[in-house]
């Protein structure tokens, strides 16, 4: 099987190298490659990526740094001016802004224009692009939604909400029995983030929500108010667990595991601790965050992790042919798959696992998403203006009281941020 | 002979003359140079930042008090400022904590020496790990502190949680540590203690609080100075156990001035150098005004003497 996997890899890489009009084989010199994916099963499968691609290019030599994923988000600033790799992972849309925009990612809209990635990565593309040129490729994305305990649902006969007054409905019987709708953990602030997301994208839509984020449209408009107070609608009817703001994501798990809570808004990430922590396919199921506002259409939150080359790297051309590599379909196909990363793969071509999560998330995304998929609210918004944003939406979680003076601080930040 | 060895005084004499004032200098030059480099240079350099604004990657741009015009309306530096002023006074009751644990284990009893290591071991363990043991004590689900209030018919309280406690629970934490160090220099302190004016407070009738009061905390003098000095240092660099504990939050209500400047300078959603560096010039005041103080109390006191 593996040895298929690399025959097919080099034929692709064979294929890529005609078109670019040198022969893969020519590759040597170093390639440096910085990886965030600090998590065991994500640092395996990168490893196994890359010995696969440096038995290709014997006359390479692959040196592979994986850091910590939290120390990586500040140290990229550092290795990206001073001591550049040659391919870097990082975050798609504004997040890789100040990056391009202090010119230290490389332009490779060339890639994109070679017909297997254009037609392969389509559905990214205007999340690599920035001033309409392309700067790096997508390896993974995953969904966003609500993960929920089935068989509590059963046992109080609920079925998967459609609407937000089912989704309320749902939500007074599941307080009734005792337990709380939603387990979050708001102590990193994100989390709330994906709450705005949604709640904001149902509401009043993806273009409005994409407006917001990019400073076109203030926090004190009606539209964000109606936002708010359908949240408020939750919060006050105590759907989330307790002391939340007290809490990371990992630590607001035992809630639904122990049944205190029968539902998670999260990214397809946190099936993986799930079962490990004994919840079983049957236990464990997913459903479309529900419609809020029947006039606009659905648009979800799907993050994308990507591959970039530093403008300062030294190898761009080996740069140029991992990049290559790792978005082409079959690569694509193992990589995400259940075993490995457990994602979705960016290229059409390439399959999804047979993973129930993922095949269910793949569908709502490619057919049940006409509004547009976003990255994420801190992805979306500029790193300052989330920072303060997501501490807003946190406090008004914790103090709905609050609100007014939240928003008035926000739109003062608002017109600080996007000034420049 | 005379005139050679006159010649030979001549060559060497500059050398000689001078060598009693020179001598240190040289043995200084290394730490001055490491000193002025590494210190006082990032200072006026921090001055210098903090007139820019600046992400830390593209040009900087020069704004002149612009960033301290932000501090004056920015919310969350007042947070800070405050945190920090009840930091510095908290943190404080670490000395006569420390204080009275060095006087209760200073005795001769068997195994001694097993106890002052155990009250000592707080001040050994990384902060890290204060911080985490303290999260889990607080816990408001699962943590020691509510089953302990519970029990009493208390109602349960989110410490970490609250904005109005959150501050005061992270001082809790960081007083386990500081007490014990402050312990361990009281306790060397007393080793110091003159037996014959305790002879002589005891002929004079002096026992318990006055004995205390006039006798031995006079003596301990220089300790109390050096548990003062570090005391107000570690209030002032209570990062980790912020970071730790709360990461700033409830929505920013933990957060001092050090904190603060990481979030907005160098942490994941900060770029802002300039607005960083506004925030370490005034905390850089705050700590010059306490510095400048012992100085000028220490000078006082070798001239009195």
């Amino acid at each position: 099987m593996r040895s298929m996997l690399k025959t097919s890899a080099a034929a692709i890489a064979i294929l890529a190298a005609s078109i670019s009009g040198a022969t893969a084989d020519s590759l040597s010199g170093d390639l440096k490659i910085f990886l965030d994916t600090s998590n065991p099963a994500p640092r395996a499968t990168m490893e196994k990526a890359i010995a696969d691609f440096q038995a290709l290019h014997p006359d390479l030599n692959v040196e592979t740094t994986v850091i910590d994923r939290e120390a990586y988000k500040t140290q990229i600033r550092n290795f990206l001016t001073a001591n550049a790799p040659d391919v870097a992972t990082w975050y798609a849309a504004n997040r890789m802004r100040p990056y391009v925009e202090a010119g230290l990612f490389e332009d490779v809209s060339d890639l994109w224009a070679e017909p297997e990635i254009a037609e392969g990565l389509a559905s990214t593309k205007g999340a690599m692009t920035i001033d309409g040129k392309q700067w790096g490729v997508p390896y993974t994305y995953y969904q966003w939604g609500v993960y929920y305990r089935k068989d509590i649902f059963d046992e109080l006969g609920l079925s998967e909400p459609k609407t937000w007054e089912e989704e309320k409905a749902n939500c007074q019987k599941i307080i009734d029995a005792g337990k709380k709708c939603y387990t979050i953990g708001t102590k990193f602030l994100w989390t709330a983030g994906g709450w705005f997301d949604y709640l904001n994208m149902r509401t009043n839509g993806f273009d409005f929500h994409m407006d917001l984020l990019t400073g076109n449209a203030s926090w004190q408009s009606d539209e964000v108010r109606q936002t708010f107070a359908n949240w408020r609608e939750l919060i006050d009817m105590g759907a989330f667990i307790d002391n939340h703001q007290t809490y990371s994501w990992q630590e607001a798990l035992p809630f639904m595991v122990q049944g205190d809570a029968a539902a998670y808004l999260m990214g397809n990430f946190a099936v993986a601790p799930l079962r490990d922590a004994g919840l079983t396919d049957d236990q464990l199921d997913f459903y479309q965050f529900p419609a809020i506002n029947p006039d606009v259409e659905m648009a979800e939150d799907a993050p994308t992790d990507t591959f970039h080359i530093p403008a300062n790297a030294q190898n761009k051309e080996a740069a140029r042919e991992f990049l290559r590599y790792v978005v082409s379909p079959d690569v694509q196909t193992w990589m995400n798959n259940g075993e490995n990363l457990g994602q979705l793969p960016v290229n059409a071509n390439s399959s999804v696992d047979n993973d129930k999560f993922l095949v269910e998330g793949f569908e709502m995304l490619s057919t049940n998403s006409p509004g547009g998929v976003a990255q994420f609210f801190d992805r979306d918004a500029p790193a300052e203006m989330a920072k303060i944003a997501m501490e807003g939406l946190q406090e008004f979680m914790v103090k709905p009281d609050n609100l007014d003076r939240i928003l008035q601080r926000l739109d003062r930040a608002r017109e600080r941020i996007y000034d420049n | 002979m005379a005139q050679a060895s006159r010649a030979e005084r001549r060559q060497t004499s500059w050398w000689h003359q001078n060598q009693q004032q020179l001598t240190p200098w040289l043995f200084l030059a290394p730490g001055i140079l490491f000193f002025l480099f590494y210190v006082i240079f990032p200072i006026f350099q921090s001055f210098n930042l903090s007139l820019y604004e600046w992400d830390g990657l593209g040009e900087a741009e020069f704004v002149g008090l612009y960033n301290y015009e932000e501090l004056y309306w920015d919310d969350a530096f007042y947070t800070s400022l405050k945190n920090n002023v009840i930091w510095l006074a908290l943190y404080l009751f670490a000395i006569p904590a420390g204080l009275f644990i060095a006087l209760f284990l200073n005795q001769t009893v068997v195994g001694i020496r097993l106890y002052k290591s155990l009250f000592f071991f707080p001040f050994v363990i990384s902060q890290v790990v204060v911080g985490l043991v303290f999260t889990w004590f607080y816990d408001p689900t699962f943590g020691l502190l509510n089953a302990i209030l519970g029990s009493v018919g208390i109602p349960p309280v989110n410490v970490l949680g609250d904005e109005n406690w959150v501050t005061i629970g992270i001082i809790v934490a960081g007083l386990w540590p500081q007490t014990a160090y402050c312990m361990i220099l009281y306790l060397t302190g007393l080793n110091a203690v003159d037996p014959e004016q305790i002879e002589a407070g005891r002929l004079d009738g002096a026992k318990g609080w006055r004995m205390l009061w006039y006798i031995i905390i006079p003596q301990l003098r220089p300790a109390t100075f050096i548990a003062f000095v570090v005391t107000i240092i570690g209030a002032l660099r209570s990062f980790d156990l912020i970071s730790i504990m709360t990461n700033g939050g409830p929505f920013g209500a933990s957060r001092v001035l050090s904190f603060y400047m990481f979030e907005v300078a160098l942490s994941e959603y900060g770029f802002r150098m300039g607005y960083g560096a506004a925030i370490a010039v005034v905390l850089f005041l705050i700590m010059l005004a306490f510095i400048a103080y012992f100085l000028w109390s220490m000078y006082k006191e070798e001239k009195a003497r």
